[in-house]
């Protein structure tokens, strides 16, 4: 058994809910996010994911799961040989959608976050902000109840990242659970009525988030 | 996106006019890489080889039906002279019998002329043959029918022309079977063994696909693809470039029949040619063999998908 990242701690996310997760660099957060999308198993202790035991639930079930899961990957994990369109478009095509069924959603979703202009662009001639934009929506596209967002400014200038979270928020709104993992201190004060998770020396504090 | 309404202020669809050029279905498992154009040549060779082998084991098994139908429709009745014997009235007499059996078709005896002719090539010319006891032959031909009637004639030989023997070529039919029958077992081995190497190339190139794409999957994971759509973009990928090794290898191994068939015409007169023509016959496969090139090349680039697809799909069931 390797050395444990995180270690008694307990929470929840809850239905149409907001948090940030925070802390140092190498206190969790990532293992955290891991974990809430299935692609960790805990050497101990419970995971429960839309009310299903994760260590009980079979590989059909993990995708089915997945599906009501968004994740911002920290290093995008964009397909290079895809163009930005199909890289958004990759959730809904594995569904198997019929791609002139949600063209329209996901060009207008590009235009959104300001990629209208590069939808014919591969990964690599992407700048880490245009890459950052489309894994957030590729993320967002198939409306997820739960989104997972790991540091999904760190590449993007502050008006940008401004939007960003406008956009996190508006879904939130609309019935997402949203989680995202930052450091970004100016980032979570232009949000205060999220909840914050501070992970550090491999526990959880839980804070509140002011009333609006 | 129906879902930030708000944000865009328009419903999905509205006002959006997207890009007509817009590429929108590219494979999953990138289309070319060095290890894909080297996987489309080894199976191009396979293929090629494979049919080659099909196509000879065919032009064999042709051949050898040539070869039986040919002897078996001939026999051969012998009358060996005896002391106080009138040979020519026992040829006439069993040229007569033969004619009225059943299923015979045209009967020829050889003159003693020719029967001293047959002997020459063991004997040599100029010797003087009158006073050997030289058996006399008849070539009898037998109607054209599938099994012909050799026991009716061998009966009517015996009663009516005692003396005569009949020989129906059954020795040598069993040895042009037994060769005939030995080359198509030895094509036939060949062949699989062409396919297993061709399958266990594929199965390398395919977990190579696999550790190579391992980013690829694991994204597919995370964004809810299901291991049997993930193994179906690989199978799609491998019966590409199954299809295209196994239709190149195959239209080489066309070409190569097609231009045999061709050179086998000026074969033909030379010694070495009419030994070669009497092993493949024309040298030419015909519709069938064309058709079983074909087969083989599509045969192989199904079996170049299926076998990835079956390779993927284990390799993602262990991932869970």
């Amino acid at each position: 058994m390797g050395v444990e990242i995180v270690r008694d701690l307990s929470f929840s996310i809850k239905p149409q809910s907001f948090q940030f997760l925070t802390g140092p660099s190498g206190a969790g957060k990532t293992t955290l996010l891991r974990l809430m999308l299935l692609s960790l198993k805990p050497t101990r202790g419970i995971v429960k994911i839309f009310g299903q035991d994760a260590s009980t639930l079979d590989k059909d079930s993990i995708t089915s799961l997945r599906r009501r899961i968004g994740v911002v990957f920290q290093d995008f994990r964009l397909l290079d040989h895809l163009t930005t369109y199909e890289n958004v478009a990759l959730p809904l095509r594995v569904m198997g959608r019929v791609e002139a069924n949600y063209r329209a959603e996901v060009v207008e979703l590009l235009r959104w976050v300001g990629l209208g202009e590069r939808m014919n662009a591969l990964p690599a001639v992407l700048s880490g902000g245009e890459k950052q934009r489309a894994a957030i929506a590729r993320a967002l596209i198939a409306r997820p109840e739960l989104l997972l967002a790991d540091e999904p400014t760190g590449n993007v200038d502050p008006g940008l990242a401004r939007r960003l979270l406008r956009l996190f928020v508006e879904l939130h709104k609309s019935g997402t659970a949203v989680v995202i993992a930052t450091h970004d201190l100016a980032l979570m004060d232009q949000f205060g009525e999220a909840r914050r998770l501070v992970v550090g020396d491999g526990r959880l504090q839980i804070f509140d988030g002011e009333s609006p | 996106m129906s879902a930030v309404p708000s944000l865009t202020g328009r419903q999905a669809g509205q006002d959006i006019q997207p890009d007509k050029a817009l590429r929108r279905d590219m494979p999953l498992v990138p289309a070319s890489s060095i290890a894909g154009r080297a996987l489309v040549i080894v199976i191009a060779i396979m293929t090629f080889l494979a049919c080659l082998t099909a196509g000879g084991a065919i032009l064999v098994a042709g051949a050898s039906q040539d070869w039986r139908g040919e002897v078996s429709r001939e026999v051969t009745i012998q009358i060996k002279p005896a002391p106080g014997q009138d040979i020519d009235a026992a040829v006439a007499k069993a040229v007569e019998t033969a004619r009225k059996a059943p299923g015979v078709g045209d009967v020829r005896a050889l003159s003693r002329q020719e029967s001293e002719q047959l002997l020459e090539p063991w004997l040599g010319n100029g010797l003087d043959l009158t006073e050997l006891p030289i058996p006399r032959l008849i070539v009898v031909r037998m109607q054209d029918l599938k099994t012909p009637d050799i026991a009716a004639l061998r009966e009517a030989l015996a009663a009516q022309a005692p003396g005569a023997n009949l020989d129906d070529h059954r020795l040598w039919l069993s040895r042009l079977d037994t060769m005939a029958d030995a080359i198509v077992i030895f094509a036939s081995l060949l062949f699989l063994l062409m396919i297993s190497a061709m399958t266990m190339a594929v199965g390398f190139a395919t977990r190579g696909a696999m550790a190579g794409n391992r980013e690829i999957i694991e994204v597919l994971h995370f964004v809810g693809a299901a291991d049997s759509y993930i193994s179906r973009q690989f199978q799609t990928h491998f019966l590409r470039l199954g299809l295209r090794g196994g239709l190149l290898g195959g239209a080489l191994a066309a070409l190569f029949f097609a231009g045999a068939s061709a050179l086998s015409a000026w074969w033909t007169n030379s010694v070495g040619g009419e030994e070669i023509g009497a092993l493949f016959g024309a040298f030419s496969l015909g519709g069938k063999g064309y058709a079983a090139i074909l087969c083989v090349a599509i045969a192989i680039a199904f079996l170049t998908g299926a076998m990835s697809r079956i390779i993927v799909f284990r390799h993602l069931r262990r991932l869970q």
